[in-house]
């Protein structure tokens, strides 16, 4: 039960007091923390977090132990993740049926389930501290996600939360904040890269009485969640960094922008909003320092292009996702026409942490242009995938390797994907490179919104850019020709290859699409475009030959350029492939295989019509690979 | 869901615009409500919501279309949502999609079943990259996914 329920938190004093007293009140009751975001979700931890609290009750122990529902822990791959606290105990793949022992074993005795514990080479290792993908972290941004209840403004204030807020309103003018956020060196982290404390200064400098700060929210980048989990685990996180900024700039009005595909994170939102309301934190006269501010949820309706600035504010408008060209910039004229600071998920969230422990110290990690840390989605052919928050600077190979674990079944390492469908893919030559906003755009890259989508032997860099082109094709606005057009004709052209009707002076064509494309499209969108065919052509032009010359995929994943066989030594003769071949383009007899026959004749078992082997006929296979999924003796080969 | 009859759809997107306070700038949100009331955005719906906010119909079509939240279609009553992001389609999500349409015997681009109890449609980034490739049924989200594990996860809907 909450002790902040409806009196206002008047006073820097009152926030202390109270985040006193709650402290004061978990006193050292031992925690079991189940992470509750949406990938431990999958994995079944709703689940898993009742049975604990079933079984809490059970063993009369509700009263000495708490189980807490945390957002996002980072481990994706290993949820269900409960962590027992203070002492750090790590679990993982914890099911319902684990609840009682753990409760009985680890809580009450401090005795370790061994199978539940994680282990690198067969060694087991007991905390969370220790184990490399969390050792090698510095989570600023991330800081309080396994900690507390997102769900709960007390659980934010016992952790100090609203404490920076309260200096900002209380010891600081607005043009104070704003040098201090430049001081820090903080650049955005949605993907630009723009100096924070530069924006909030033009904004704060544009004329006008009205004037907007917006979150970003939308993480259209496939293969990045850093941004839900921030909001999913830390909302209060964000609300605090966005009325500082509000503060600074000299804005009434804020408003979050939601992806359509987010729902959990607008409800948890919307419920840390709801709360700030009731204890005075949004509203009129914040903490007694005059300051009046309040914010709203807009959600997306599902456009990537809507991560664009001005597309965004069209978006909250009620209108098409359509940019427009930025010769006034939206700090001048943004929503509404307004002067509007817009801001990702992550730069907000690092606010609160900035003002708490000062920008020298923000400006002592990372690298001469690239301060803090960032967070990453490290996904694909990487064995521990989750969300991971490095210092900048930190190499490639740290990431991959030292904290993701190295490549999926020991696989070679082919290249890393960064920066969304704007940024490119980097081969292994560059595994020791820093990463910093400039460093990944020096080999063709950029640093994006954080998604490293880690590929192997097994993936064609040719397929990749398709992927990215066909992404980009359904996701332009249509507003200006260049994008609308010119990503389509990339597209075609790469199809094209990847169904072997490539030919050589596509390559050519390609490049001057993509050149065209990126010196003449209207927004960010289109001009980045060409990225991921640039980058894959400069690096594995092999490949890309392979396809058009030799009508081979190396890497085995263009259907129309690789052969199903049937292994006949393998084959048992069920007639499944046939059966599913959607041409029937497959035949054989169904029956025992012949060599099981001979096998059972020697020992005497005569019964059974014995099988011939299943073949495809070449002429009229269609590639769809439907075969190779339902056989179940893997007797399919592809070549 | 099925295909909702006039009266339903009119009354239906009358209550959502009075609830945001006939703005012009709700239209979005509007849309968004009766999509998730109905499964789909009704043509009654879509000239209600016109006349009451006084937005002329095609800028209201306009924004429906633009945006993949919607559909115009009546869908099934399960929505199949396959994650195309990209860590999803460097583990195999084009292959889940392929074991879908043919456990559920959907040809020539149709994307909803016969009987109306499926719906299949590709969709963007879901944000649960750690665990690709990712489906959701509805409010249940499916990861780790192989294509011979399709069929009993389908089951569980059927």
């Amino acid at each position: 039960m909450a002790i902040a329920t409806s009196p206002r938190i008047e006073s820097r004093q009152a926030l202390r007091e109270l985040a006193d007293a709650l402290k004061c009140r978990a006193g050292s009751k031992p925690v079991v923390s189940v992470c509750r975001g949406t990938g431990c979700t999958a994995s079944g931890s709703g689940r898993t977090y009742e049975a604990l609290r079933q079984a809490a009750a059970e063993l009369g122990m509700h009263e000495q132990v708490e189980i807490l529902g945390t957002g996002c822990h980072g481990l994706c791959e290993l949820g269900p993740l409960v962590v027992i606290r203070p002492r750090g105990v790590f679990y993982h793949r914890v099911k319902p049926e684990d609840a009682r022992e753990i409760l009985d074993k680890t809580v009450g005795s401090g005795e370790l389930i061994e199978r539940l514990l994680y282990k690198v080479d067969g060694d087991a290792i007991v905390h969370e501290h220790d184990i490399p993908f969390y050792k090698k972290q510095m989570r600023i941004a991330l800081r309080l996600n396994g900690l507390m209840d997102p769900m709960s403004i007390d659980d934010y204030v016992r952790e100090g939360g609203y404490q920076s807020l309260a200096k900002v309103l209380l010891d600081y003018a607005p043009e104070q904040v704003i040098q201090e956020i430049s001081a820090s060196g903080l650049r955005g982290r949605g993907g630009g890269g723009f100096p924070t404390g530069r924006k909030w200064a033009s904004c704060r400098k544009a004329h006008g009485d009205v004037k907007y700060v917006l979150c970003n929210g939308d993480e259209g980048d496939p293969g990045a969640f850093m941004d839900r989990s921030i909001m999913e685990a830390n909302p209060h996180g964000v609300l605090e960094g966005m009325i500082i900024g509000s503060y600074a700039i000299g804005a009434g009005h804020g408003v979050i922008y939601v992806r359509h595909e987010y729902p959990l994170a607008v409800r948890t939102l919307r419920r840390a909003i709801e709360q700030a309301r009731e204890v005075g934190l949004l509203g009129e006269d914040i903490l007694g320092s005059g300051h009046c501010f309040d914010i709203a949820i807009a959600r997306g309706g599902g456009a990537f292009v809507c991560g664009e600035s001005t597309a965004l504010m069209a978006s909250v408008e009620g209108r098409v996702g359509e940019p427009r060209a930025k010769h006034i910039h939206t700090v001048e004229s943004g929503l509404w026409g307004k002067p509007s600071c817009l801001n990702n998920v992550e730069t907000w969230a690092n606010i609160p942490v900035i003002i708490e422990r000062g920008a020298d110290w923000f400006a002592s990690i990372g690298t001469e242009k690239s301060k803090g840390t960032k967070v990453f989605s490290l996904v694909g052919k990487v064995k521990n995938t989750g969300l991971v928050e490095v210092p900048m600077g930190i190499t490639l190979r740290e990431i991959i390797y030292g904290i993701g674990g190295g490549i999926l079944g020991d696989k070679a390492f082919k290249a890393v994907q960064t920066g969304g469908p704007s940024g490119g893919c980097i081969p292994a030559q560059y595994l020791d490179m820093p990463v910093d906003f400039d460093e990944l755009t020096k080999v063709g890259s950029m640093m994006g919104s954080g998604g490293m989508i880690v590929m192997d032997e097994d993936s064609c860099m040719v397929d990749v850019a398709r992927y990215f082109l066909d992404f980009l094709r359904g996701e332009s606005c249509g507003k200006c020709t260049p994008c609308r057009e010119g990503n389509q004709r990339m597209y075609e052209i790469l199809d094209r290859i990847c169904e072997g009707r490539g030919a050589e002076d596509d390559l050519q064509l390609l490049a001057d699409i993509a050149d065209t494309v990126r010196t003449t499209s209207l927004c960010q969108l289109g001009k980045t475009a060409p990225n991921p065919v640039l980058s894959t052509l400069g690096y594995f032009r092999d490949e890309y030959l392979a396809h058009i010359r030799d009508k081979r995929c190396p890497a085995g994943v263009c259907r129309a350029l690789i052969r199903f066989t049937i292994a006949p030594d393998v084959c048992t003769c069920c007639g499944r492939c046939a059966r599913e071949c959607p041409v029937q383009c497959i035949a054989g007899k169904t029956g025992k295989a012949p060599a099981k026959a001979r096998k059972d004749a020697r020992t005497g078992k005569k019964k059974g019509r014995v099988g011939e082997p299943f073949r495809i006929d070449q002429d009229r296979c269609v590639k769809c690979g439907t075969c190779l999924d339902v056989c179940p003796a893997g007797a399919v080969r592809r070549a | 869901m099925p295909v909702v009859e006039e009266d339903r759809a009119v009354q239906g997107a009358d209550a959502v615009v009075d609830g945001y306070g006939v703005r012009r700038d709700s239209l979005i949100h509007v849309l968004q409500d009766v999509q998730q009331e109905f499964g789909y955005l009704p043509r009654a719906s879509v000239r209600r919501v016109s006349e009451r906010l006084r937005v002329p119909l095609a800028e209201v079509l306009r924004v429906a279309t633009f945006y993949s939240a919607f559909s115009l279609e009546p869908q099934g009553e399960h929505l199949i949502c396959v994650c195309m992001g990209t860590a999803c389609h460097v583990r195999g999500a084009p292959r889940i999609v392929s074991a879908i349409r043919r456990h559920l015997r959907l040809k020539d681009g149709r994307r909803t079943t016969e009987d109306m109890k499926f719906t299949v449609k590709a969709v963007r980034c879901l944000g649960c990259c750690a665990l690709a490739p990712v489906i959701t049924i509805g409010q249940d989200v499916h990861g780790q996914l192989t294509p011979d594990r399709i069929a009993r996860v389908l089951r569980n809907y059927e």
